[in-house]
């Protein structure tokens, strides 16, 4: 590439000025609701994000639904059943499933279900050159979405079991749990109605929490299964590096990780009548 | 009196040993990593560092992409380099890495939640704001972008990994302190005379050093998976390769297509395994500085 080349480029992204001058007129446009323009695709940022949102929206929310609410009902199962084979299970299985990288259980799952057993693509949002629509389409992306969203729904739901079943054993050491029993309720019933949802308060709140981290937390997931969502965006901005983009989306994943968190503040004022709100 | 004090230390310390050997768990993660701390000690031993290197491979006469039936013990990769050479070696960078960056999370979260934590009044408030908007700030698209910023080196990765991940530290830290604060041993010493650093360093820090101890443990795990996935992302060290830019290469390679196996299996068991070791080992560190915690966790 000529020097010229080179020095128009410089130019015409304000590389030109001092460091200073550009953090100034990066907050400046920021405010102004302008991201700049991305160096890849020479695309604005905003534009580029907000056309990948919807992808990692679908992939993200999925999973966190089913990690949510699987993770509960195996927390409560091992809290209740506690040092039985069942909770011995889930307690290790969890763990294990927690201690390894999120984006490697991708890579088992890929080669495992898409390599060697070809039941699912290999990445993507839909087959190449595709041309179905409607309900085809809806079926099309499902069967794509499917081995990442296994693959975090996995990742995310040690963390869900552990903290209900910490959270059930501490409440089924309350007085009011030897009350529902001495009037002679059934098992069921004092675990539906009195233990669960006392112990369920701290799990609103974490997947509240979890919700605005997760956008981000799939980063390497969607890297590896080619999810044409924020997270590939982010692993693809690295590679340039394309700061403009990296910056954009730094932004979106903080704003959604405060957005959340104020969700579970108020969520929990309305849960648990103890908080004053 | 400074040998009372080092009688007692060294009953704590016979006494915490013996609470830690009657622990299963505890016992199994401390061999675990004993192991592969000898395996990364002894890497020079195990695998000839010039492995690593393509064109040596090539001389070698290494066959490509060979399974551990062709090429002992591990097989090879996409340039003929050995996997097991990779393996060895990477155990050294990502162990010292989440070590290191252990280390520093824990220093500056120990410092922060001390003074926050004794001092108090103005100097807490505006350090519990920081720790609170360092908390909220996405960890990972954080590190990310420091990364990005700082360029591709082993000390940026661990100066990346303790900036992002101290506030948990320093808010456990500062809780523990403002309870022992409250102590009649403390109280005790102020009256007979003792300055701001003697209480800290005689009084408060040996009762958190437990709870910090135990928190560090819990940490590394953290430190290690962070370091993967920047590295996989592309972000590591080019010169130094760990467990999860031996990850990245498998992938970017092609390595999950040809279902070779041998290439990305040992670096991901490896994390998985430390990481395990690492996460017994602190719960049980943490059972015994928290008895309240008791076995329910």
């Amino acid at each position: 590439m000529p020097q010229e080349t080179i020095d128009n480029l410089r130019v015409s992204f304000g590389l030109d000025k001092p460091v200073a001058t550009q953090f100034l007129y990066y907050v400046r446009e920021t405010l102004k609701g302008d991201l700049g323009i991305s160096y890849q695709s020479r695309q604005p940022v905003w534009s580029e994000i907000t056309a990948k949102i919807p992808a990692t929206l679908a992939l993200v929310g999925l999973s966190a639904i089913f990690s949510a609410v699987i993770g509960t009902v195996m927390g409560i199962v091992a809290a209740w059943r506690r040092n039985t084979w069942k909770d011995h299970v889930i307690t290790s299985g969890t763990m294990l499933f927690y201690s390894m990288p999120d984006f490697w259980l991708g890579m088992l799952l890929l080669v495992g279900f898409a390599v060697v057993l070809p039941w699912f693509p290999v990445g993507g949002i839909v087959d190449p050159g595709s041309t179905a629509t409607g309900l085809e389409r809806l079926l099309d992306q499902l069967h794509h979405i499917f081995l990442p969203a296994l693959t975090l729904t996995l990742a995310y739901l040690g963390e869900y079991a552990l903290i209900t079943r910490s959270s059930l054993l501490d409440v089924m050491g309350e007085d009011y749990l030897v009350v529902a029993r001495a009037k002679g309720l059934r098992d069921k019933i004092v675990r539906r109605r009195h233990a669960v949802p006392n112990a369920l308060l701290p799990v609103v709140t974490l997947t509240a929490i979890n919700f605005g981290f997760v956008l981000s937390g799939a980063i390497a997931v969607e890297a590896v299964y080619s999810w044409p969502g924020l997270g590939k965006a982010t692993a693809d901005a690295i590679r340039g590096p394309d700061l403009p983009m990296l910056q954009g989306l730094f932004l979106l994943f903080s704003a959604a990780v405060i957005f959340f968190n104020l969700v579970a503040d108020i969520s929990y004022a309305y849960l648990d009548p103890r908080v004053e709100g | 009196m400074a040998s009372l004090a080092m009688q007692r230390r060294r009953a704590t310390a016979a006494r915490v040993w013996k609470q830690f050997r009657s622990s299963r768990q505890g016992m199994i993660g401390l061999t675990v990593l004993t192991l592969f701390v000898l395996v990364a000690v002894a890497a020079p031993l195990l695998a000839d560092v010039r492995e690593l290197n393509p064109v040596f491979a090539r001389q070698q006469g290494n066959p490509q992409w060979a399974t551990p039936w062709d090429f002992g013990p591990l097989g090879t990769d996409y340039i003929r380099r050995s996997v097991w050479a990779q393996f060895v070696w990477g155990s050294r960078v990502s162990l010292f890495v989440g070590l290191a960056a252990t280390v520093l999370t824990i220093f500056i979260g120990s410092v922060v939640g001390v003074v926050s934590g004794f001092v108090g009044g103005k100097l807490d408030g505006v350090l519990m704001r920081l720790t609170e908007w360092f908390l909220v700030i996405p960890f990972l698209p954080l590190a990310i972008v420091l990364a990005s910023v700082l360029g591709r080196s082993v000390w940026n990765i661990i100066f990346v990994i303790g900036i992002t991940s101290w506030p948990s530290t320093a808010r456990l830290v500062r809780a523990q302190v403002l309870t022992v604060k409250q102590r009649l041993f403390v109280d005790r010493a102020r009256s007979l005379g003792g300055g701001g650093f003697h209480i800290v360093g005689h009084h408060i820090l040996p009762n958190v050093s437990g709870l910090i101890l135990a928190n560090a443990t819990l940490a590394v795990p953290i430190s290690i998976l962070t370091e993967t996935t920047l590295s996989f992302l592309g972000l590591g060290d080019p010169s130094s390769a760990s467990w999860g830019k031996t990850l990245e290469e498998a992938f970017a390679n092609g390595a999950m297509t040809r279902n070779a196996w041998w290439y990305f299996l040992p670096a991901g068991v490896g994390i998985l395994v430390v990481v395990l070791a690492f996460t017994l080992l602190g719960r049980t560190l943490e059972e015994i500085a928290n008895p309240r915690l008791g076995g329910s966790r």
